[in-house]
């Protein structure tokens, strides 16, 4: 049976186009780019061409603003680690409350090493207040680190205007894009974003590669030391094959963004339209205004989202919860709790989230089958 | 995803006995929305004092849903002194295991029970009334909960009584708390909660144990090493009756007819119980 794959803010298909440009990576062309003959210059030369296609998609300045990661979590954390660097002397970092684990995680570990952490609150829509931005940067503002678009929810914040407060401010702002490359326009000439972090398996490249986009003129400091690749920025023998595949997926979203965002969010309001019309007591999470066009995130009142999970598992529907009991934690997720939904809604939290291999029939398999899983669960349910 | 086994996803799948019973002889009801599972058992017992029908309704996930079905299939044609019997083991048991980080789910199956049979005593509302001081703020977890699951347990870390009660999962203010408990058992500073651990811990200051003492300690042995032991090569164990001595059990399974059976008996399953009852002790099978 054909798995229908509504799991994409997680992970994406590598495109067929992508792994066509990889293969000669790991077949023909293996040679080390670093290398001095033309076995392994000709990699190097690759290498750039994606750095290239890389930097078109962000609209940077040029490719010498891009450096290759292993993955969007180093580029968050290469970023967050290189401003403290550049200002010693500055204690403070400001974030969200929702931010993906790879900067919460890391605001919280340098705040057991004595920094002053920031984490600012969104409203029941997921919205942040952007006044209690302007109002915690002060003297001693490292950093700003606030994510472009939310991965449960799909809540894109105003990066312009955040962008423009931290500038008014003379701080620098890092962005997790991880999940907006391929979903939104980007400009970075328009947007003074000092570092912007994305990853590879969100848009149709492998596991295993990111990009750190680094605004010219900003300082940085490398957290992997060794030979000189990446101008310096990053040591270690480049994930050739790897990298050639994210410019491929750069070069794809780049071409199809407006007709893939079209049709995700015709797919995407169809599901939600279809649930909300055929269930009871269903509740959009997040800013319906304001939102990837990939992604819906659903609580369903009286039931837990694990079970919901596993149940569309047996139909081969594969979708994501912010449930306590699929994470392993005990807690639902921190976006939940951040927006403040009410416990027993955030437990049957669902999230849908497409791309552009998505078709009608996915939404339609979901249609039918959604309806009678949560009849059967609230069946079972001593409060439904 | 969760590395669930066959039999958990099979009653989740499949629940059993699920709905309310008319006019029930007991009823009880355990967890809450916020905290993320909520079970509500029910009861009718028959002439002869036995559960003749058990039904539950469940919110929860995978595990919880299942542990309730499993629970109801457990207690069906036992008397209530029986049913008191079960831990939370036997339900995780009975479902081949289930992840550490969800025995919480099989705690709350046992709590139910317990609170079914004490609403049917007149013990208590049907939603239950938690004994000691509340330790877990977040979960709302009693010290009396947090001992009775860690002795039952042995549990030794605050992640074990996480995994087990929820306790400590939320702020984590109470860790040094739950730490503290931990070690009043480990120091023996807190009165044992069932007849297997009085019965233990008279064995601990060489007191002789009496033959019932003898029979939860074998109980807790059979159930909490020597089945998990043999069910692990396909075979299973029933503890049938113990006069003085003497132990007598069915081996069942892959154990019935395997040509080690005997060399199982004496070097594993009655060693097991000589050490921890009496070096006197010897096992018998009884065959079918």
């Amino acid at each position: 049976m054909k798995a229908i794959y509504l799991d994409n803010n997680a992970t994406t298909r590598v495109a067929p186009e992508v792994i066509d440009a990889m293969l000669p990576f790991l077949r023909e062309m293996w040679g080390n780019p670093s290398s001095m003959h033309t076995f392994g210059g000709q990699v190097g030369r690759h290498i750039e061409r994606a750095r290239e296609q890389v930097a078109l998609t962000l609209g940077a300045a040029g490719p010498d603003e891009i450096v290759f990661t292993s993955c969007g979590t180093e580029s968050d954390n290469a970023a967050i680690m290189s401003a403290l660097a550049a200002a010693p002397d500055k204690k403070r970092i400001v974030t969200t409350k929702v931010e993906h684990p790879a900067v919460l995680n890391l605001a919280r570990h340098l705040e057991g090493r004595g920094m002053d952490v920031v984490y600012l609150p969104v409203d029941s829509q997921g919205r942040l207040d952007l006044d209690a931005l302007r109002d915690s940067i002060d003297d001693q503002t490292a950093l700003v680190s606030v994510m472009w678009a939310n991965n449960e929810t799909g809540v894109v914040f105003p990066i312009e205007e955040i962008a423009a407060i931290c500038s008014d401010r003379g701080v620098v702002l890092h962005t997790d894009a991880v999940q907006t490359i391929g979903k939104l326009p980007c400009d970075l000439r328009e947007t003074p974003v000092a570092y912007l972090s994305m990853s590879g398996h969100k848009i149709h490249a492998p596991k295993g590669i990111g990009a750190l986009y680094i605004r010219r003129g900003t300082k940085f400091s490398p957290m992997i030391i060794g030979g000189h690749q990446e101008r310096g920025r990053r040591a270690g023998t480049e994930n050739a094959a790897s990298i050639v595949g994210l410019g491929k997926a750069c070069e794809l979203a780049m071409a199809h963004w407006k007709e893939d965002c079209r049709q995700m969010a015709a797919l995407r309001d169809r599901l939600e339209k279809g649930l909300i019309d055929s269930i009871p007591r269903v509740h959009i999470h997040g800013d319906t205004g304001h939102r990837l066009p990939n992604t819906t995130n659903l609580g369903f009142e009286s039931v837990e989202g694990e079970a919901i999970l596993l149940l569309l598992n047996e139909h081969n529907i594969c979708a994501s919860s912010g449930s306590a009991c699929a994470s392993g934690s005990l807690d639902p997720s921190h976006v939940m709790i951040a927006m403040g939904v009410p416990f027993e809604r955030a437990h049957g939290s669902i999230r849908f989230s497409l791309s552009r291999y998505n078709t009608e029939d996915d939404v339609d398999a979901v249609l039918t089958h959604m309806p009678g899983i949560i009849k059967r669960l609230r069946e079972l349910s001593p409060v439904a | 995803m969760w590395n669930y086994t066959e039999k958990v996803i099979e009653h989740f799948i499949h629940p059993r006995n699920v709905g309310e019973i008319e006019n029930p002889d007991g009823v009880g009801e355990v967890g809450s929305l916020a905290c993320g599972d909520m079970l509500r058992l029910s009861f009718k017992l028959d002439d002869e004092g036995r559960i003749v029908d058990a039904r539950f309704k469940t919110f929860g996930c995978a595990s919880a849903i299942a542990s309730s079905s499993a629970l109801t299939e457990i207690i069906r044609g036992k008397t209530l002194e029986e049913a008191e019997r079960i831990t939370n083991r036997d339900i995780a048991e009975y479902l081949g295991g289930l992840p550490e980080e969800k025995m919480h789910c099989s705690v709350m199956g046992r709590e139910a029970l317990e609170a079914a049979i004490a609403n049917y005593r007149g013990e208590g509302a049907e939603t239950r009334t938690l004994e000691g001081t509340v330790v877990c703020k977040c979960y709302g977890v009693t010290d009396e909960q947090i001992r009775k699951v860690a002795r039952e347990n042995r549990l030794t870390t605050v992640e074990e009584v996480t995994n087990y009660t929820k306790a400590g999962g939320g702020c984590g203010l109470c860790h040094e708390r739950i730490q503290e408990i931990l070690d009043e058992i480990r120091n023996g500073k807190t009165a044992p909660t069932t007849p297997a651990q009085v019965a233990q811990e008279k064995k601990a200051k060489g007191l002789a144990l009496t033959n019932i003492e003898k029979i939860h300690i074998i109980e807790q042995l059979i159930s909490e090493r020597i089945r998990p032991a043999l069910r692990q090569d396909g075979g299973d164990i029933d503890l049938l009756d113990v006069d003085q001595n003497v132990v007598y059990v069915r081996l069942k399974g892959a154990c019935e007819n395997c040509p080690s059976a005997n060399y199982t008996m004496r070097q594993f399953i009655e060693k097991e119980i000589q050490r921890e009852v009496s070096p006197s002790i010897r096992v018998e099978e009884v065959r079918a």
